[in-house]
């Protein structure tokens, strides 16, 4: 039985299940950063370990803002330590606001699902493989921390709306493109017009750290802030 | 349609159906007792739906989950981050 070469057509590798395909996921955590020096090592190490653990394919996307105290001093020694494949430089002159930010950071993401999250420590990275689990689990779009279901809560009362979010990259670019509010309204913005768009959400129980929990945070200001985003988004989608 | 658009809609409709059988333009006999539980009707579901509101507010401020555990296992992973990286030569 003479091999001829001639392939059999039509024998295509199989494509694994949905659900169960993890070897050819990458996950890119954007970490837009502004005057982090003393959290940013602690997040990436704190990443590294979770990631690690997992056995998931990974990538750490920096977005540093210029920021004054040495922040980007720091990423680039994270750079050497962990290696240029794992920890991604990618920052710019200025301040210049979260949505740019993440527009910057996914033009340089290679993995095929972004997560978002704050490198102040608020968010705890051991929770991105439950998000990675329930993601493949419902095959959701998005998947959303949330603080006041299941074993959620806090430690503090910081009033800042501190998100944390799995996306499939083409979902967020696509939600980027329509999201208008700036600041933290735009995160709120996001989910709105996810619904919208009929992307399915779903959401897995964090607890949140205020870790300088002690300072008062607690002002009049950001509950107004929050208000004032609230009603622009009811009477503008 | 805007969520505003479809609330003042709803609220429009409704508004009108009481104006209507408040002010007798649908020509309808109404008892007594009837029209006294009708005319303050809308002041009477504003308030309880600030009551309400505030209610919910009250109820999840005060069955808010303290995380108690999570910050003892943050402040020590903090110590074993610093340490490992200091050992891999980061200058904090």
């Amino acid at each position: 039985m003479a091999s001829t070469g001639a392939s059999r057509g039509g024998a295509a590798s199989p494509r694994p299940p949905q659900g169960r395909s993890s070897r050819q996921d990458k996950y890119s955590v954007l970490l837009p950063t502004y005057n982090e020096r003393e959290n940013l090592p602690l997040i990436v190490w704190l990443l590294v370990k979770s990631f690690s653990e997992s056995a998931i394919n990974y990538e750490i996307i920096i977005i540093d803002d210029g920021s004054p105290d040495g922040t980007r001093e720091v990423a680039e020694q994270l750079e050497k330590i962990y290696g240029s494949d794992r920890i991604l430089l990618r920052p710019r002159e200025k301040k210049l606001g979260l949505g740019t930010a993440y527009i910057h950071g996914i033009k340089h993401a290679t993995g095929n699902y972004v997560i978002i999250m704050d490198a102040d420590l608020s968010h705890h990275p051991k929770f991105i493989p439950e998000f990675i689990r329930k993601q493949k689990e419902g095959n959701f779009d998005i998947v959303s921390g949330t603080r006041y279901k299941g074993n959620g809560g806090v430690y503090g009362w910081d009033l800042k709306r501190k998100i944390i979010r799995l996306y499939r990259k083409e979902v967020l670019q696509k939600l980027i493109e329509k999201c208008v509010s700036k600041g933290y309204v735009f995160q709120m913005e996001m989910i709105v017009r996810a619904r919208q768009l009929n992307y399915t959400i779903g959401e897995v129980p964090i607890s949140f750290v205020d870790r300088v929990y002690g300072e008062s945070k607690l002002g009049g200001n950001e509950i107004v802030s929050f208000l004032k985003g609230l009603l622009t988004l009811f009477a503008t989608t | 349609m805007l969520k505003l658009t479809q609330w003042l809609w709803g609220l429009g409709l409704l508004d009108s159906a009481w104006a209507a059988l408040t002010m007798g333009a649908l020509d309808l006999e109404l008892s007594f007792p009837c029209q006294e539980v009708l005319w303050p009707l809308p002041a009477y579901l504003l308030v309880s739906a600030g009551c309400y509101a505030l209610g919910i507010v009250g109820y999840s401020v005060a069955t808010f989950h303290d995380c108690e555990d999570a910050v003892r296992e943050l402040q020590s992973q903090i110590l074993e981050a610093q340490a490992d990286l200091t050992r891999n030569g980061l200058c904090f």
